[in-house]
């Protein structure tokens, strides 16, 4: 009787011990992923926090006092840096959503070469692309604007927008349309009503790439800018090179907030694209 | 007859797609390697010659800075592909479980993928410099004396902090993407083998791999090739000498004489035509093995 029973019990035991095993490696594992950012609060609200420490004795809002102070150039670099993300985004999504259409929908001739010539952005690094451009964006009068810096955003943006929106376009019925047409509407009315709802949700993950890879651009940015462009990541990597550790905490606060924000929005037209989640290769 | 429309539609709505790539991208990269050919005309140099390169590779001033710096490269990049690949992977199993609290944990597990890299090198400082966060915890329990009892792991010469850097940062994103094959999978490949007598790592080795393996490959390629060309992190978290590849370039890029700027270019177009072939070898070969399974 014992016997049975302990054969019984045993397996219930063993299958216990292995989900409280589960469940404290994958707390572990949120541990590691969040102790970094937990770090930056820490040191955004501190002041004079000697070395051994483990948190700060004084609390201060110095860093944030100096983020909002008259001098400061943050609200210039958020400006600046929206600018480029939301131009950024309209203009790519734009730019891509014919070629995504026909790469989605159609075979033809020569279809892998441009595919291999779209994707290959996400292969070469961007500093030769940036400096090669550098040169003749001095002479065309690009360089040390937003618009010249903008225009080399697009490079590492376009593969992902068009990869992810083509994505859509495969499993899209363009018979539709042709209905739509018959029954009297037009071409306007046709995209508004019947293409654009949907492919809305391409649209939405191809929006947010482009905004993140832009928002997060910085040697692009630095090489074309040349110092007259300063966004948040130009900022922000000039602050981490002084020693100001808690003006640098808050600032990449401010920096990521918005990012985290929009992508708690989004989250829910991500789940289960895996071709589209490669967007956050290029961040 | 075809209408117009019907004859042409297809290169008429690639073309502004392909305008930016064509222009921006390959227009680029070629004018940067006629340049890193010693043409620049701006400034009077219209001949064209190899000299920047072999000024980089094989010249006493700049050779140990170039090979040390491919070294450091090479490392780092790969490295970083490697972990950030099994963590991935080992990780995307445990989340896949069913258990209570899985949808907030997954949604933890993605926090970081929209954070920037410049964010993510500032917070491998915080937490692993001499008086960081770690070194401040050891200190607290009396395994340190001070700042100086930790070891240096970032700023360090073999590129510790920059590889926890891209491991930190890459983890979740290949993750996620071996998350959505798996979860697309559904357990019914598993339960067949279960049912055939195949035991825990069987069903590991011959059904979940090579399933995820397409997956895992191509996030892995992205994660290579953005390690290897990045700027950002090994400028915060790298040392004055060896320098990776990138930083090295963009130093001689920024440098008032303009004539080095043939060499700053000359280093990125190494760069660019080492990561093409690295990533065409690693897809032939990961294409041979995925075959062979």
């Amino acid at each position: 009787m014992a016997a049975l029973s302990s054969s019984i019990y045993r397996p219930t035991f063993s299958k216990r011990l292995a989900r409280i095993a589960h469940y404290c490696a994958v707390v572990l594992l949120i541990f590691l992923l969040l102790t970094p950012l937990i770090a930056f609060f820490f040191n955004a609200f501190s002041f004079r926090w000697f070395y051994p420490q483990l948190f700060p004795n004084e609390l201060s809002m110095r860093a944030w006092q100096s983020i909002v102070a008259s001098n400061s150039k943050v609200p210039e670099a958020l400006l600046n840096s929206t600018i480029l993300a939301v131009g950024v985004t309209l203009s790519s999504v734009i730019i891509g959503l014919p070629a995504s259409r026909a790469l989605g929908l159609y075979s033809f001739r020569g279809k892998r070469v441009v595919e291999f010539l779209i994707l290959s952005p996400t292969i070469v690094p961007g500093i030769a692309v940036a400096m090669g451009l550098n040169i003749n964006f001095i002479r065309w009068g690009l360089s040390g604007n937003i618009l010249g810096v903008g225009l080399v955003h697009l490079v590492p943006v376009m593969p992902y927008v068009v990869l992810t929106m083509s994505g859509v376009f495969a499993n899209y019925n363009p018979d539709y349309e042709q209905q739509a047409r018959s029954l009297g509407a037009g071409p306007l009315a046709t995209f508004w009503y019947v293409t654009f709802p949907a492919i809305f949700p391409g649209i939405v993950v191809a929006s947010l790439f482009a905004y993140l890879i832009s928002w997060s651009q910085y040697i692009l940015t630095f090489l074309i800018g040349a110092g007259q462009v300063i966004t948040m990541p130009v900022l922000l990597f000039s602050t981490a090179s002084g020693s100001n550790n808690a003006l640098t905490a808050a600032m990449s606060l401010v920096f990521v907030a918005p990012s985290i924000f929009i992508l708690i929005l989004t989250a829910r037209y991500l789940s289960g694209k895996s071709s589209a989640v490669g967007g956050f290769g290029q961040l | 007859m075809r209408s117009f429309w019907d004859r042409w539609h297809i290169p008429i709505m690639l073309t502004p797609t392909l305008a930016v790539i064509i222009f921006l991208f390959i227009g680029g990269l070629g004018y940067g390697t006629l340049v890193s050919l010693g043409w620049q005309p701006l400034i009077g140099r219209t001949e064209i010659s190899l000299d920047a390169y072999t000024n980089i590779m094989f010249s006493d001033q700049y050779s140990s800075v170039f090979w040390q710096g491919l070294l450091l490269t090479i490392w780092v990049s790969f490295a970083s592909t490697f972990l950030a690949a099994v963590f991935a992977l080992a990780t995307a199993l445990l989340l896949r479980r069913t258990f209570i609290g899985k949808r907030f944990a997954t949604f933890l597990y993605q926090l970081n993928l929209p954070v920037p890299h410049v964010v993510a090198a500032i917070g491998i400082l915080f937490l692993f410099s001499q008086s960081g966060l770690i070194s401040r915890t050891g200190a607290q329990i009396g395994i340190f004396g001070g700042p100086s009892d930790f070891p240096i792991v970032v700023r360090d010469r073999f590129g510790i902090g920059i590889i926890l850097s891209f491991v930190w940062k890459e983890v979740p994103f290949v993750g996620v993407i071996v998350l959505a094959v798996l979860q697309s999978l559904g357990a019914d490949y598993e339960d067949l083998a279960r049912s055939l007598g195949a035991n825990r790592w069987q069903r590991f080795r011959y059904v979940i791999l090579p399933l995820v393996m397409p997956g895992l490959l191509s996030g892995s390629i992205l994660v290579f090739a953005f390690t290897f060309g990045s700027y950002e992190v090994p400028a915060i978290l790298g040392v004055r000498f060896p320098r990776t590849l990138t930083v090295t370039a963009v130093r001689f890029f920024r440098d008032p004489d303009l004539n080095s700027r043939t060499e700053g270019m000359a280093i990125s177009i190494i760069i660019s035509i080492i990561v093409f072939f690295l990533v065409l070898g690693y897809m032939w070969l990961s294409r041979r093995a995925i075959r062979k399974d």
